[in-house]
């Protein structure tokens, strides 16, 4: 039976949360426009005032901030309470130019915790679990969310971190983990090594909420196969809180938005026009309740598609897909889209880890794509010939899928740097 | 009457055999035979090691991937033509050779031969048949 951590809330009707949300997002605005000069300035040169925006209708009236206007505004500009209330930052592992620095009142870590056990609780938890959280703690909002979110449902957490897999392991045998919270990769890189150690009779799991990052279906498949585990999908940005703001249900058909805290739109990447539902576009969040970071309309560049179809597991919340990619995620080789989605597809599909790495790079003014690909003693022979047909069958199904020709470059395990926050998937050397 | 046959993945990366026969020095095992097949990215290396076992082990340890084969020695006399008679019987019998390497030394004028064919109770039996007496592991040194 689905189990709910605030019923009256996730399953509520929709003219409730539609209530909730008039009302949040017009409280918001005023916030906003009185505390955050960063964002009124935006809106006074659109022409606008909290008196025009009476409600979710209103909404595509106000302007968008992105990745740059946090950037701009670094640190302390598009802060919404007096530094005396916040209690806490996080913020987002982005390697080039300036970080992004979001902050917490005491009351926005409460509903960020809620979202979290709300997660938790789809995923099957309850205060008889143990909760294993191998997300990153620090300034990483992954285990500092899960780890909330836990709490707040009673579940024994062991807050482990990522990194030591021997550690990982023996806790999870000696304190029978059932629910693993850590990045898709991470868990992979675990469901091996349980694998490889035949660890696989003494761990106790029996679900997993993986994100942070990018996986497919059949990466899932996988981590479920090998753990025995049901495997639930969790969305969220620092930007925004962190994990929580959407997440998988028994369904496991998209996750579900969290719209008592969030209002989700899809717009038209290039013109910023609101998509109707079901189109494909970008993600777009509005914080009707966080005090200290209050975004409005923030541009994920992830890109997805919304649904309000009737969900099985009774619960109200608008579904989002998977992002089936990041605008800024997707390569162009050749002239042509390449979804580092994709190629795991054809990897795991032809019976090779999910772990891989895409190097482009340019040679005579021409692109070069090329995929390092681990071996396995399962593929492996001791027949040349035999691992020479085994790499040709590769590159011609990575061919059929991506529409361009992929060297594949066999390597040993291990070889490619295991990444225990988030993987390092594309080396492009093209930038110069 | 066969032998195990190390076969270990190399990439193609310097360094890499060095490592692995270093590793082994270093347990104090005895390689009787190498032979390395590869393309211009990767390859493979077969070894015959006087403890199969512990170098397999030893190997696994490292992070190398690896895969027992059976293959079988053939003691041939160290002459002008002494390869081609068994290569003849061969394939007069149909037996195809996938590879074959040579074992380091010889013993009483005699060179030995590693044959890896896909079935090895067929390639003992018609040597055996034509006169030709595989050798076992323990002439070779093979514990
Ligand atoms: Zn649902």
């Amino acid at each position: 039976m689905e189990r709910y951590y605030q019923p009256e809330i996730e399953c509520a009707s929709r003219e409730q949360i539609l209530a909730w949300q008039n009302e949040r997002l017009v409280k918001q605005v005023q916030h906003v426009w009185d505390n955050v000069p960063y964002y009124r300035k935006k809106m006074e040169e659109k022409g606008l005032t909290p008196a025009d925006i009476k409600g979710v209708e209103d909404l595509h009236k106000l302007p968008f901030l992105s990745k740059d206007d946090l950037r701009e505004a670094y640190p302390y500009g598009l802060l919404g309470m007096p530094l005396k209330d916040c209690v806490r930052i996080q913020s987002t592992s982005g390697t080039t130019g300036r970080r992004v620095v979001a902050f917490y009142t005491q009351h926005d870590i409460d509903l960020w915790e809620d979202c979290c056990a709300r997660a938790i609780v789809a995923a099957g938890g309850t205060n008889e679990d143990v909760c294993h959280v191998s997300y990153g703690y620090g300034l990483f909002t992954g285990g500092p969310g899960l780890n909330g979110g836990s709490h707040k449902v009673g579940c024994l957490t062991l807050p482990m971190s990522s990194g030591n897999t021997d550690r990982q392991l023996q806790f999870m045998v000696d304190l029978g983990s059932t629910i693993l919270c850590c990045t898709p990769s991470y868990a992979a890189y675990l469901a091996e090594s349980i694998h490889e150690r035949g660890l696989r009779d003494q761990i106790k799991l029996k679900a997993g909420i993986f994100g942070a990052e990018a996986w497919s279906e059949e990466m899932r498949r996988d981590i479920e196969a090998k753990l025995g585990i049901k495997a639930y999908d969790i969305y969220g940005l620092t930007e925004t809180s962190g994990p929580g703001v959407s997440f998988e249900c028994s369904e496991q058909t998209g996750m579900h938005i969290n719209e008592d805290h969030f209002i989700a739109e899809i717009i038209d990447p290039d013109t910023g026009e609101v998509l109707p539902e079901g189109s494909k576009g970008e993600l777009v969040f509005t914080s009707i309740t966080k005090e200290a970071f209050p975004l409005l309309r923030y541009r994920t560049r992830d890109i997805c598609i919304l649904t309000r179809e009737k969900c099985s597991c009774g619960r109200t919340f608008v579904k989002m897909s998977k992002p089936m990619g990041r605008s800024d995620d997707m390569l162009i080789v050749k002239g042509v889209n390449v979804f580092p989605s994709q190629i795991e597809t054809v990897l795991l599909e032809q019976g090779y880890p999910a772990n891989y790495q895409i190097i482009v790079d340019r040679v005579n003014n021409s692109d070069t794509l090329e995929v390092m690909v681990e071996m396995t003693p399962e593929n492996f022979s001791d027949s040349l010939a035999k691992i020479t047909n085994m790499e040709k069958s590769l590159v011609a199904a990575l061919k059929a899928m991506l529409g361009i020709y992929a060297k594949v470059r066999l390597v040993a395990p291990k070889t490619i740097t295991r990444s225990e926050g988030k993987a390092v998937r594309v080396i492009d050397k093209r930038k110069i | 009457m066969t032998i195990h046959q190390i076969s270990v993945f190399l990439e193609n990366r310097a360094g890499q055999l060095a490592e692995i026969t270093g590793v082994l020095a270093k347990k104090g095992i005895d390689l009787r035979a190498i032979n390395i097949a590869e393309t211009s990215d990767y390859g493979v290396l077969r070894l015959i090691a006087d403890k199969p076992q512990e170098a397999a082990a030893t190997l696994l340890e490292q992070g190398f991937i690896l895969s027992m084969t059976p293959v079988v020695a053939v003691s041939v006399p160290d002459e002008p033509g002494g390869l081609a008679r068994v290569l003849d019987v061969l394939a007069k019998e149909n037996i195809d050779v996938e590879y074959m390497y040579s074992v380091f030394g010889q013993v009483d004028g005699l060179a030995h031969m590693v044959f890896r064919v896909a079935d090895t109770e067929k390639l003992i039996a018609v040597l055996k048949a034509n006169g030709v007496e595989p050798i076992s592991g323990e002439n070779l040194g093979i514990r």
